[in-house]
């Protein structure tokens, strides 16, 4: 994009104390991690302080500051703990480089509204830093057990072989541990079975309530929704404690009257337990996608001969396809995730991962559990992905544009 | 419906009266409840893997032995018995047989004799607490160290850990009164055999938490057994107590830098029980294979995985060498005499009965 605004210089008394702002902030980091975070702030702000007006009014070359920059933080970073410090020092050299030049040079101004006032450039780029800050405190969580799961040791600790680098202290062995345990293998293969079969009952149980509910005349709308949406907000371990007695008569007169053995009587009450929790995300969703359904299409198909079934699926269907996806991979993953319902219903037969997980998260902290938690949110983000594509088409057919 | 319950419990009095000799009468599959982790690896490789072997059975391993007394009462309640076979400790076994949610064992009958015949009674000894309750292993709850971390002398006894002049840090601690109030009692001047009686006035209570007052702002306060060893490999504590079995791994399996404390160590039993309500073939079956699994042969096997002590006196010759490790495990339980200088052992009818006060009392310190 071209420049909107000439730019200028800017004094010292702004680049200054701006840039000592941005490395209070990363000294409030480092401060805290070494005991205290308000030295960090201090020394942070100094420090960024002292190279800006180094930069400006002594060097005065903005190509050799860089490097200056890149190669002073790098070799900080080597002698405090080696090379892999060392590239990340290097690389916040250059973003403070950057920084106080984008500052000094006033590029921030060029690429903005040549009206606006300095309280909504500040406020411009503010907003821009809290959205990032909220990201990190939503995503860091996440990323922090990833390189964790390559950890060579059996415990949930940054090693210092791990900072430095040093390949000998990563390992692939909580993965094959996650491949070749008995345990890890039966509950990937129990959450392989009964997540699929809850999901076909939640969506063609669900889809054909919503597909009810949305009828103009159907009475006590509102009640049977809100009884329908139920087990999504009555807390989990209610309805677990509830389904537990339920289930273990059901179970009790699979095994006893229908001669069912144990095990089986077991997949179909956690798969019937997990079905009802998937229920409400497909109801939600797919009346959502109803909302945008145009009821003269199933009249026009009525009208040429189509009968009920055969206008549902020829008409209907298609049309709503991307809302019971998208339903279907929510009661996926409630299903996939789910723990205290399974724990009640289920019997150790049927112990799914995040069963697996929980146990083991308690009673031994082995990295496998991370491993598996990394594969997890891979799969996670891939069906994320899928339900956000949907999502598009379905806004696109309708005309609308994606938001 | 009373009829048909009637006579399906006639029919299985029947059943199970013609079955006491009848192997075929047995149920192919087993689940199993310990509490995971290296622990259940152990009892796989001891008791789980031999037995299914040898007799064709399916066994699943439930990890759910810390909440073993709730899930049962539910079962129970509910009429749906889904374990064969609970590892427990013997706290909770009692609290098991005394609701009769256990059934009683009778040692010389349903277990197996020491190979030189001695009777099961006599092999197991002192560590038959209860009637339902048949004792696997010995462990004790003692404290490790990191040997980088807490100075030129290391501590050689337990009251190091309220000394926090001489050795400045965190320590982790169990969040129960049970063991740091004995402790306690112990580094405040108490004699070693007056501890109990000392612990069961409100004036002892209140001098223990004194004592643990002292310490408070330094101690991380831990839930499950796995915690230490992870604290420890942190360094965010310098000592915590924990499980001697958790401690052998840290130190000889992961080289943690971290060493055995073993003075005031408290011993206290595992073992298995089996759930009262069992259909006749289920029952037939864990009583078969807890026979198998707590023989002579076999309890020794369990110490090759981990530093726990063979509940039968007929099994400590047997104690060889760690599987993979390939070093001598006898140095590393428990109960070896130089590790076992200063020891307690759990006092049952004790916290039976004050449990529930101290631990309010305990609880509500904590909160303070």
């Amino acid at each position: 994009m071209a420049a909107l605004t000439p730019i200028s210089r800017k004094p010292l008394s702004f680049v200054l104390p701006t840039a000592a702002a941005a490395g209070g902030g990363f000294g409030l980091f480092l401060g805290t991690g070494n005991g205290s975070g308000l030295i960090g702030v201090l020394l942070g702000a100094a420090v960024i302080a002292a190279i800006a007006y180094g930069f400006i009014v002594v060097i005065k070359n903005e190509g050799l500051a860089k490097w200056i920059s890149i190669v002073g933080f790098a070799f900080v970073g080597y002698i405090y703990s080696g090379v892999a410090l060392a590239i990340t020092a290097g690389l916040i050299g250059m973003f403070y480089h950057w920084l106080i030049y984008w500052l000094y040079e006033g590029r921030y101004r060029a690429k903005l509204l040549p009206y606006l006032t300095p309280g909504q450039v500040a406020w411009h780029y503010g907003f821009r830093c809290i959205a990032g800050v909220i990201f990190i405190f939503l995503i860091t969580p996440i990323l922090v057990i990833i390189p964790l799961s390559f950890n060579a040791q059996d415990f949930f600790t940054y090693t210092p072989g791990m900072l430095r680098l040093d390949p000998d202290a990563y390992s692939l062995k909580h993965y094959q541990d996650f491949f070749t345990n008995n345990e890890w293998q039966r509950s990937m293969k129990n959450s392989l079975i009964i997540a699929p079969f809850a999901t076909i009952i939640s969506v063609s149980l669900g889809t054909l309530a919503a597909v009810g509910l949305s009828q103009s005349h159907m009475p006590f709308k509102g009640t049977i929704m809100a009884i329908l949406i139920s087990p999504m907000i009555v807390p989990l371990i209610i309805s677990a404690t509830g389904m537990f007695f339920f289930y273990s008569d059901l179970g009790n007169f699979m095994e006893n009257t229908l001669g069912m053995s144990k095990n089986f009587a077991g997949y179909i009450k956690v798969i019937l337990a997990h079905a009802v929790l998937g229920i409400p995300f497909v109801i939600i969703t797919v009346t959502a996608t109803l909302v945008g359904f145009d009821q003269s299409l199933t009249r026009a198909a009525a009208n040429m001969g189509a009968g009920p079934l055969t206008t549902f699926f020829r008409i209907q269907m298609p049309l709503i396809l991307p809302g019971v996806i998208s339903g279907g991979l929510f009661a996926f993953i409630t299903s996939f995730d789910e723990v205290v319902v399974v724990l009640f219903v289920g019997s150790a037969g049927q112990k799914t991962l995040p069963w697996q997980m929980f146990t083991g998260l308690r009673e031994q902290i082995s990295p496998t559990i991370l491993a598996v938690a990394t594969i997890l949110v891979v799969v996670s983000i891939c069906l994320l992905t899928v339900v956000e594509l949907l999502r598009r088409r379905s806004e696109r057919l309708r005309g609308m544009s994606p938001a | 419906m009373k009829l048909t319950k009637t006579l399906l419990a006639t029919t299985a009095l029947t059943v199970a009266a013609g079955m006491v000799n009848a192997d075929g009468h047995m149920s192919s599959e087993l689940t199993i409840v310990s509490w995971g982790g290296a622990y259940s690896a152990s009892q796989k490789g001891a008791y789980h893997d031999p037995y299914a072997e040898a007799n064709g059975v399916t066994i699943i391993n439930d990890d759910s032995s810390a909440e073993a007394v709730a899930k049962l009462r539910a079962m129970s309640e509910a009429d749906n018995v889904t374990w064969d076979v609970v590892d427990v400790v013997a706290a909770d076994a009692i609290r098991l047989c005394d609701e009769g949610l256990a059934m009683e064992i009778d040692a010389d009958t349903m277990l197996a004799d020491a190979p030189d015949g001695t009777k099961a009674s006599e092999d197991f000894g002192d560590l038959l607490v209860s009637d339902c309750f048949i004792p696997q292993i010995v462990y004790s709850t003692t404290f490790g160290y990191r040997t980088d971390l807490v100075g030129d002398t290391a501590p050689t006894t337990v009251c190091a850990v309220f000394d926090t002049d001489a050795y400045p840090g965190k320590r982790a601690l169990e969040k129960r009164p049970i063991n740091n109030m004995e402790w306690a009692l112990l580094c405040d001047g108490v004699a070693k055999g007056d501890v109990y009686d000392v612990l069961a006035t409100q004036e002892g209570q209140d001098k223990a938490l004194a004592k643990l007052d002292t310490i408070k702002d330094d101690v991380i306060w831990w839930s499950a057994g796995a915690d230490t060893p992870q604290l420890l490999a942190d360094g965010e504590v310098i000592m915590g107590s924990t499980y001697n079995g958790r401690l052998f791994a840290a130190i000889e399996e992961q080289k943690l830098p971290v060493a055995m404390l073993w003075d005031a160590q408290v011993f206290d039993l595992d073992g298995w029980i089996i759930p009262t309500g069992l259909s006749p073939e289920r029952q037939a079956r864990a009583l078969d294979y807890i026979m198998f699994a707590t023989d002579t042969q076999r309890l020794a096997d369990q110490a090759q995985y981990i530093s726990y002590g063979p509940a039968r006196k007929s099994s400590a010759p047997l104690v060889g060498k760690h599987i993979s490790l390939g070093i001598d495990m006898a140095p590393h339980m428990p109960t070896d005499p130089n590790n076992a200088k200063n020891t307690f052992l759990y006092n049952y009818e004790f916290w039976a009965d004050y449990r529930d006060d101290i631990d309010a009392k305990f609880q509500a310190w904590l909160a303070k």
